[in-house]
Formats: C-alpha cells, structure tokens, sequence
C-alpha cells in the first residue's frame, strides 16, 4: 500500500480520478464515449481537447521549472504563435493550400523558438533571475501579438489549418494525437539520452553541476527554447480551434495554469527532480475542474476561486514549514518518504 | 587584576553523538583581547553559541560580571552586553553606513527619524575609533574591512562589555587587518573585554594578551600570549607535544627520473584568497597538501580546477599552458576534483547513486551521447563494487547515504573518467574509519597505476603515510616543499607551520 | 566609489542614477511630446495622467513597498477589482451608506495583505505563488459577487466624478488627483522617516541581517503586503470613482504595469534599493507614453505594450550594470 501512497504520481492520479468520479456521480453519462461520423465523442474526449494546449505548455514549463527557472512568458507566446500563423494563412490567395499552412506553421514555430532562446539567453548569459527575465517578454508579448494582427481578431478559413486545433484523425482528436506525440517525444528525450539527468542536477545543485563539468547555459537556453516551441504549438491549437487569432485573449493566464499544472503534478518549483506524466495530469485535473465547473452552471470565472484553492492546499502540502507547524503535535511526521526506490526507477526509464 | 566581566564554570554541551563541550572553564576579563583556540571541531564556535545564547549548557554556569546568567538568544545577549561580530558581516549593504549603526533604534521626535542627529552620532562615532569612512556612504560600497569595523562600531555603541569576533580577519588583506587591530586595541584599552577567534597563528601573537585553547571539546588550558611558544601552542592544539626540538632536516628534491609533469603551476595565486605558488605534479606522484584550517588548502587546490580563476600565473596540462577559466577545461584535460563540502558542492542529492556516480562521464561526454544503459549499468556496478558502496543500490537517492558512502561516489564520479590527475579535498573528513583506510589504500593503488593524485589532509599522519611529496601552507601562503622521505614527522611538519621557516 | 558626479554638496548616489535616468526620459519624452503635438506641452496634459493613472500610481506605490522587501504582489489588480465590486455591490445593492463601505472596502484590502504575508512569510511559500493564489481568489470573488458590469449611482460618487478644482485658468484638478500625492507623501514619509519604512528596506537588503540585527522581520515583512493591499484597494475605490462603475473584468494586468512602473522607477526587484518618488516617475512614463501615442493618432494601442516591454529591458539591462559594479569589493 505504501509503495502505492508513496509514488510521486499517486496523488494527483488520485485528484483527478475523485474528481472524474464525481463527475460521474452528477453527470451519469459522463464517462460514455460515442462515435459518430467515425470521430469520437465526449466529456472525456472534450477535456482531452480542451486541456491539450495547457498540456503542452505545461509540459516545456516543467523542463523550464527542472532547471531551477521559470518561464511567465508562454501566455505571450502563445498569442504570438496563432497570432502569425492566423496572419500568414489569411495573407494566402488559396487559405486551404495545404504547402501555405505549412510554411505558417513553421514560422510560427520558429517565431516562438526565437523568444524562447531569447529567454533563454537572459538568463543563462546575462544572468537575470528567470521571473524577470522572462517578466520582459510577457509585458511585451502581448503588443507584438497584436502588433502582428494590426489589434484585430484576424479570422481564417482553412481546413488544413483546423485540422491542428478542431480537426480529426484516425477517429481522435487530432490535438490529442499531437500532444500525445509531443508528450512521448519529449519523454524519450530526456530519458533516453543523458538531458533529464543534467537538467536534473542543474535544478538540483548549480554549483556541484559547474563543478562535474556540465555546461549548464547550453542546456538552459535549449530547456527555454523548447519551451517556446511547445507555447508556440498550443497557440496554433488554440488559433486553429477557433479559426481566429485573438492577440488579446488567447493565451490570457496560461502561464500561470502552466506552473500550476507542473507543481499539482509533483514538480517542485525549486527545480531538480521533474516528471513529465505528472505534468501531463496536473494539466488534466486542472482542464477537469474547469469542465466540471462549466456542467454544474457555475460561471465558468468562478473557476478562480477553486484555483485559489487548489493553488493553496498543494503549496502548503509542499512546504515543510507549513507542515512543521500544523502537523508538529501529531506523533508522526505526515511527509510521505522520499520516491521509494521503484517509484526512481520507473522516472528514470520513464 | 579586576575580577572577570565573564566566566564559564564547568560547561558541557553535547550533541546526538557528539560531546562538543566537556566541563569548560573559560573566563575574560575586561581590558583585554582574549584569542580562543583550537583545531576544527575543538568547541570554539559551540562555546561561542553557548555564550551567545544560540546554544543552552548542558552543564555548568555563566556568569557575567559575578552573577549567574542564562543567556537566551542572540539578542538577549545583547542585551546583557555581549555583542557577536561574525565574519559574514550581518549588516545591510544597502544601507548608509551611519544608518547600519543605528537601524531599529534610531533616534526620532514625534515618531520621524532624525537623520541629522543619526549622521552626527554616527560620526562621533566613527571618530572615536579611527574609522575612516563617510557616515553617508553605503555600506556596500566599503571595503570588507570597513563593514566590520562598522559591524563592530554598531556593537560596542548598543553594549560594550564583552565583544565576540569570530574569525573577523579571514577575508581581510594585511592593511585591513592592521586596520582592525588598531580598533581592537583601542577598544580593549576602553576596557572592553574581546573574545578573538582567528585561523592565523601570526595575528593571535600579533594582537592577543591571553589565549585558552581547546581540544576535543576540553579544556587545555589558558595562558598568557607571551608565555606560549608558537611550538607549545600547535602542540596544544593538536595534542601532540614537540618536546625535542630537533633542527628538521629537510631533504633535497627527490632525484627520480620524472617524466613531464601532468600539472605545472608557476606563481598562480588569487587576491585574498591564496598567495601565488608554484607546483609540479608528476605522472604516479601523490602531493599531499599540509596546514592548518584556514591555510589556504582548499583555495589553492580550487585554482588548479577552475573552481575558482586565478588572477595571476600560469598553468600547464601535460606540458600545454592552458587558460582555466572553469571546471570544464581542467576537466577535458583529465583532471578530476572532490570538492570539500560533498553535499554543497558535490553531492546531487535530488539524483540517484547510479546517477551520481555517471554524471561527470556523462557531462563530458554531452547530453546527446547517453551512456547505453547496460554501459552504465556496467561502470555503476564495476565502481560501487570496487569502492564498497553499501547499500549497494544504484537506484537509492544519494542523499540516504552515509558520509563516507557519498565520499566514495564522488570517488567513483571521477575515476570512471580516468582522470589524470586526481584533486582531493579533505576525502577523508567526518567518514568512518573503516571507510578512510579504504580511500587512503585507493589513493596509494591509483599511483601505482599512475594517476597523479593532489591530497588535501587536515591530518598530517595520513598525509605523510601516502604523499610523495608534501606542500606546506600557512596563512594563505605556500610555505615550504618537503620530500616524504623516512624522516619527516608530522611533528616536523607543524614546527614548520608553527615557526614559518621557508624551505 | 560610490559617486557617480563630483564630491561634494551635490552628490548623485549610484542608487538615485536610475531614477535620474526616468526622469530624464520623462522630460525628454514631454519636451519631444511639445514640440511634435501642439497642445501636448499643457498644463492640463499633466495634470491627465495624473487623473488617467491615478489608481495606477496608489497601487505601484504599495507594491514598492513589497518589491522593496524583496517580495512582488501579483494579486493587486485583482484585489482592486475585487474592492471596487465589493463597493458597488454594497453601495448598490444592499444600499449600503458610503461611511461603512469604504473603510471596510479598504479593511478587505488590508485582510488579503495580510492573508498573504502570513503565508509568505510563515510558511515560506515564495511570494509569486502565494500571491498568484490571492490573485486568482480575488479575481473569482469579483464574479461570486457578479458576473456583470455594476454601475454605481450612488450620490456620493457620481458628484466626487464630477468634482473638478480649478488649477490657474484651464488646468482642473480631481479629487483623485489629490489622494494619489497624498498616498504618494504619506508613502514617502513612511519609507524615508518610520522605523518600519527603514526596517522594509533592511528586509530587502538582508532578511538574515535584519534578523540578527534585532529588527521585527516577521512584523516588517507582513506589514508591506498589508500596505500593498491597502493601496490596491484605495487603488481598486479610484478606479470606481473614474469609471463610475466596476467589473470583474476591471483592471486586468495591471499588476504587470504596476510591476513595471516600479522597475522603471529604478527600485530593484531584488529589493532593497528605490524610491516611491521613482515609481511615480514610472508611472508618469507610462502615461506619458500612452498619451503620446493617443496624439499621434496614428499609432495603435499596442505599441504601448511594446514600449513599456522595451522600457524594462533597457531598465533591467541598466540595473544589472550598476549591480555587478556594486558588488565588487
């Protein structure tokens, strides 16, 4: 029982299994998952959905939040992404044209790379702690979006395009497949080769790290820049789902889900030990509020306030000051151990 | 003589495993500058924590001024007239000088701080001790020396009887110190009663009118400065008496045919922190490094890795000058180096054994060219079985070992590189017997092999019983070059340290 | 050393060259405005962005109190959302009399301070994240209260709206004008002549100092939330007062603004060095720039944005120069 308490994942699985569970319970239908027109419907096929974009934020935030770093400019990103992409394809004679989607895609890509190297390079060269270096790009960001859509919701018509965020394939949603696809690739990155353990120990101790010889600039810029990447994909969901670059509001609080989603799922901000499955359900459990919220009739802002108070519980679970002084009278300390052994084994060939 | 402003009777303090105090006496009279010694670990900072409330007595009495006290807190000391000036000045750099003195009792009308009256008084202040600074200035912007003279000034203004300086001098160069000593004497003729606590031989004769000096957390005794050679003092300290004073015979350089030197330094030293030396390390050879804490030890040995850059000489690998501006270029010229503190500085307690012992292989080979994992597997099992890595388990967070277990991983770290030329740092400090002979025949077995190893001991039997050759530091400085030939003697050595002769 | 001009009576400190540096753009930017736009070089213009930022500068000005510390407030525009709803719910609903709302308004401000410097400081939690919850439960309280608009008929305020005092012969000021310079001397007053606005700044030089010096740390260090919360909701009231009305919706990011306002200003976002005075300039800058942008004409709006981006790396860029000088011993 306890090596199943104890491993990292247990408590947000559990999280989100109560609460789709409770779901259930309000909502019988809940879990049911029908096909029609060959594509596949439902609450859980929506929260998949709906929560890729988070996912994928969430995800490159975690490689950030490894090293020790912080990135509060994905929300920026994002807009900029679905924003130059939106602008490039509505620039095309033929918006369906498969090759001018491409082309969109790429440079918004690389458009959202260059920000995250840029980020990157502030905080690995110049040396500004990471919240204000990434502060930068967040106040600006926003302006260079709506620079790029001239203030204007930019819309398109291009089925290739929809594909990204609304589309199907092979019966899924075709934004869970790339998710999926990211997720897996990422996972076989920096599991298969040597980067999750350097990242790790960066995170973990910075000075020891610069003393084994790992060149950790290098690996810091490549953790900022591939979280650019990923914002800049869930800008192109998110612009893509709903045929419209919105430079305003796409994107708007993300970053701050984005760190949420990394810390319910058991990455401590501090950095060093990461977990990207934990990410990926943090970002579930937090999609799943939100859809929960949204079937009870609450108004969807509400959400906020169960935020706060998620937000709350985890980062005082997590503080060992807080658990000091609350839990001092109880005859034992209530911190789990550390990652049982097979719990470390199973991130390391994870 | 007056009666002591501060007495210890029969103090004792321990710690889960540790007797860090042992009925204690220890006492201070006003008027005088009091030097507290002792090797690391001897009781000086637990006696201080003791008197400084940090810490309570186990056993035994305060007294301050004839009356028993039972000092709380740092801040009810000061309260009851013992101030603590720290080497890491406790003050606000971003904070004026006059302000540092004052803040949180600032004088005010009305509930305004008056600045005007708090830059006279500071001045006034300032003056009287001869310290030459703009009230006005940031403290940040003073010289290290400066700020402890503040530090102090701000002491001595709350409470002036008894003045705690622990290792005051350690960061300071000699202008500054003399600086300091000048206050202190004009302090101590104020009738301030001073505690000094300081690594280096030469300012404790320098400035000191009484010494007590602790071993092992007892009492050796307490003795006028004048009164003590250097000689009997470095006996006391370290519990072996120098009662023969034979002239050493310090014997040539070793004649062996030598191939080139894996490591040559010429005049490499670094502002403030290590003198500039010279060092030759041959192919085989292990150079231990002698002296006393505070010597300079591990500042010289962090030069030769690019721990830390030095601002002058230079360096060759292997018979090439090489530029090392960090770890990563020592590193990819085979030298390898454990630091000294292994959890701060070596350890990644986040990761796993296994993961430890790879990282270093791992770095230089790059992120892209992962060790396969039955290579890993392979090299982590090889090495945890060779050193006795117990438990044997690779996939145990590092932070669950012991001492002398995290040691032998570091070890593990780097011998898996095949290193050329092997740093270390105090292996040995704070592990096991058991395990410490096993480093030490390691060392030994690794020069057989001819690996160069540069061995960093604060104890001279295990320096001499595997070093080739000894280098001997004091005060930041190298001092002498002994080949360990049959009859150098640790008692050999620490007359050196003791008396400074210059080989 | 640590003149950056000549010794003497008049002595520049390192720590007043950024805002010397604001408030030589801040002139610049207005003599160019002058000479570019006619009408721009008025007293009236002036007196706008004191009217246009006022809420902007009470809410900058208590988050340097938290930034001195060595802290950062991400929960003041939400928490003066949040106030200005509170207010026009219980003006408008419960018909509330202006005497008990608006202190207790400003008591809720106060509470989510506290609240949250609580946290920070007890349970060492880094104040992005305990602050980003008090943002998130701020912004949600706003919607439980409405998830509309409310717009606020209350006597008391559309008259204060309309209050104008007249400046000379074409300048007017507002009432709001005057609390933000109030908040502003009182702000100032208590950093520069107050033992706690002494012991803010000792926090953020060196919390362990602090400590070891004796100062009330704890006390200190709660103290700026509470004062940052206090200001956000005078700010949130201001706000009201200049739109008459109040929504969850309100005032969204303007913690980044408020945030850059103070870097901008000079303070260092590591704490302990910075001056309200410089956060007013900031703020002046900000709406210097946005009133330019409106003469222009041309322009858009997001340009702003852009600006106030740019702004902040030149000022981050510059304070990371002084400080590696600083350190050097």
């Amino acid at each position: 029982m306890k090596a199943v308490t104890g491993h990292r994942l247990f408590w947000p699985a559990a999280v989100l299994v109560v609460m789709l569970l409770a779901n259930l319970v309000v909502t019988p239908g809940f879990f049911s998952i029908q096909v029609r027109n060959g594509h596949l419907y439902g609450s859980l096929i929506d929260i998949l959905l709906l929560g890729s974009p988070l996912m994928l934020v969430a995800l490159g935030m975690t490689v950030v939040i490894a090293t020790g770093g912080i990135d509060l400019s994905v929300g920026a990103v994002v807009a900029i992404s679905g924003a130059l992409a939106c602008y490039l394809i509505s620039g095309q004679e033929d918006q369906g044209a498969v090759s001018g989607v491409l082309v969109a895609v790429a440079l918004a890509l690389v458009l959202s790379a260059v920000l995250g190297f840029w980020n990157g390079l502030f905080v690995a060269r110049v040396g500004i702690q990471p919240i204000i270096a990434t502060l930068i790009l967040m106040v600006a960001g926003r302006g260079v979006a709506q620079l790029i859509t001239s203030g204007k919701n930019i819309n398109v018509n291009s089925p290739p395009y929809k594909l990204i965020g609304g589309g199907y394939w092979l019966t899924l949603p075709f934004a869970v497949i790339v998710v999926a696809v990211v997720v897996a690739l990422t996972g076989l990155a920096v599991r298969r080769t040597a980067l999750g353990m350097l990242l790790e120990a960066i995170g973990g101790n910075a000075e020891a790290s610069r003393l084994v010889g790992i060149r950790s600039r290098r690996l810091i810029v490549l953790a900022y820049t591939f979280c650019g990447v990923c914002a800049g994909i869930a800008g192109l969901m998110i612009s893509s789902n709903i045929s419209t670059a919105d430079g305003n509001n796409a994107g708007l609080w993300m970053e701050l889900d984005a760190i949420l989603a990394v810390v319910i799922g058991g990455t401590a901000l501090t950095g060093g030990r990461f977990t990207l499955a934990g990410t990926v359900l943090g970002a579930l459990v937090i999609q799943t509020l939100s859809t929960t919220i949204y079937t009870t009739g609450v108004p969807p802002q509400v959400t906020l306030v169960f935020k706060a108070v998620v937000v709350a519980i985890v980062c005082l679970i997590q503080s060992p000051a807080f658990r000091a002084k609350v839990f001092r009278r109880r005859a034992r300390p209530a911190a789990p151990p550390p990652a049982s052994p097979a719990a470390a084994d199973v991130e390391v060939n994870a | 003589m007056p009666g002591a402003v501060l007495e210890m009777i029969g103090v004792s303090k321990g710690f889960p495993g540790v007797r860090a105090l042992a009925d204690v006496d220890f006492r201070l009279f006003p008027g005088e500058i009091h030097a507290l010694m002792g090797e690391n670990g001897a009781g000086k900072s637990t006696l201080i924590k003791v008197l400084t409330g940090v810490h309570a007595a186990d056993a035994g009495e305060v007294r301050l001024g004839g009356d028993r006290v039972s000092v709380t807190g740092p801040q009810h000391a000061q309260t009851l007239g013992i101030s603590t000036v720290y080497q890491e000045v406790n003050l606000c750099p971003n904070l004026t000088v006059a302000e540092n003195v004052f803040i949180g009792r600032e004088p005010s009308k009305a509930g305004a701080i008056r600045w005007r009256e708090i830059r006279r008084r500071a001045a006034e202040l300032l003056t009287r001790f001869h310290v030459d600074v703009d009230p006005g200035v940031r403290l940040g912007a003073c010289s290290l020396a400066i700020q402890q003279l503040v530090a102090i000034v701000r002491a001595v203004d709350i409470s002036a009887k008894v003045l705690i300086l622990d290792e005051p001098t350690s960061s300071l160069d000699r202008d500054e110190v003399e600086q300091l000593f000048t206050v202190m004497r004009r302090l101590r003729d104020d009738g301030v009663a001073i505690l000094f606590v300081s690594h280096f031989l030469d300012q404790v004769y320098e400035v000191s009118d009484r010494m007590t000096v602790l071993r092992n957390g007892r009492l050796v005794g307490e003795f006028p400065t004048a009164d003590l050679s250097r000689i009997d003092l470095v006996g006391h300290m370290t519990g072996r008496m120098l009662s023969t004073l034979e002239q050493l015979h310090v014997p040539e350089e070793t004649a062996r045919v030598q191939a080139e030197p894996v490591l040559k330094a010429q005049g490499v030293g670094r502002r403030g922190s290590i003198a500039p030396f010279d060092l030759e390390i041959h192919p085989g050879e292990v150079v231990g490094l002698a002296g006393l804490l505070g010597s300079g030890r591990t500042e010289a040995v962090r030069l030769m890795f690019g721990a830390d850059v030095a601002d002058s000489g230079t360096v060759a690998l292997g018979g090439k000058p090489v530029s090392l501006r960090g770890p990563n270029i020592a590193i990819d010229h085979g030298v390898a180096f454990c630091p000294e503190n292994r959890k701060s500085e070596g350890l990644i307690e986040d990761l796993t054994v296994g993961e430890n012992i790879v990282l270093a292989l791992q770095a230089a080979n790059g992120w892209l060219r992962p060790l396969s994992q039955a290579k890993r597997q392979e090299l982590v099992g090889r090495y945890m079985t060779a050193l006795r890595i117990n438990p044997a388990d690779p996939d145990m967070p590092a932070r669950n070992l012991s001492g002398g277990n995290q040691q032998k991983v570091l070890l593990a770290r780097w011998l898996i590189t095949q290193p050329k030329l092997l740093i270390l740092d105090e292996p040995t400090r704070g592990i096991d017997v058991g395990a410490k002979a096993e480093i030490q025949k390691l060392v030994v077995s690794l020069a057989e092999d001819g690996v160069a190893v540069l061995f960093v001991s604060a104890e001279l039997e295990e320096v001499l019983r595997i070093s080739h050759k000894i280098e001997v530091l004091r005060d930041r400085r190298l001092i002498a070059e002994i080949g360990n030939i049959g009859s150098v003697t640790p008692e050999g050595i620490l007359e050196i340290i003791a008396n400074g002769t210059t080989s | 050393m640590t003149t950056l001009g000549m010794r003497g009576p008049v002595r520049i400190r390192r720590e007043h060259a950024a805002v010397l540096v604001t408030f030589g753009l801040l002139v610049a930017m207005f003599a160019a405005g002058s000479i570019v736009y006619p009408g721009f070089g008025s007293g009236q213009v002036v007196v706008d962005l004191f009217i246009d930022n006022g809420f902007l500068l009470v809410i900058a000005i208590g988050m340097t109190f938290v930034i001195l510390t060595g802290g950062i407030d991400l929960s003041v525009g939400a928490v003066a959302a949040l106030s200005a709803m509170l207010c026009a719910f219980l003006l408008e609903q419960w018909h509330w009399p202006v005497a008990a709302v608006l202190p207790l308004v400003l008591l809720v401000g106060i509470g989510f301070g506290f609240g949250m410097g609580y946290v920070i400081h007890h349970f060492e939690i880094q104040p992005f994240i305990a602050t980003l919850a008090g943002m998130f439960l701020a912004r949600g309280l706003c919607f439980v209260i409405s998830i509309d608009q409310i717009s606020i008929t209350n006597p008391f305020f559309t008259e204060w709206a309309q209050t104008r005092i007249p400046l000379g012969e074409e300048t007017n000021l507002t009432p709001t004008v005057l609390i933000g310079l109030a908040v502003l001397a009182g702000a100032f007053w208590t950093l520069h002549y107050t033992r706690f606005g002494r012991a803010v700044y000792a926090i953020g030089g060196s919390a362990q100092s602090a400590l070891l010096m004796g100062l009330p740390v704890a006390r200190t260090r709660i103290g700026a939330y509470m004062v940052s919360g206090l200001c956000s909701s005078l700010g949130g009231l201001l706000f009201a007062f200049y739109t008459i009305s109040a929504s969850g919706l309100h005032e969204v990011g303007t913690e980044l603004d408020a945030i850059a306002a103070v870097v901008i200003g000079g303070t260092l976002l590591t704490g302990g060095s910075g001056y309200v005075v410089g956060t007013a300039l900031g703020v002046m800058l900000l709406g210097t720039i946005q009133t330019m942008l409106r003469f222009q004409g041309t322009l858009s709006s997001w340009w702003t944005r852009i600006a106030i981006g740019v702004l902040l790396l030149l000022f981050i860029l510059l304070q990371r120069l002084l400080g590696s000088s600083r350190t050097r011993r």
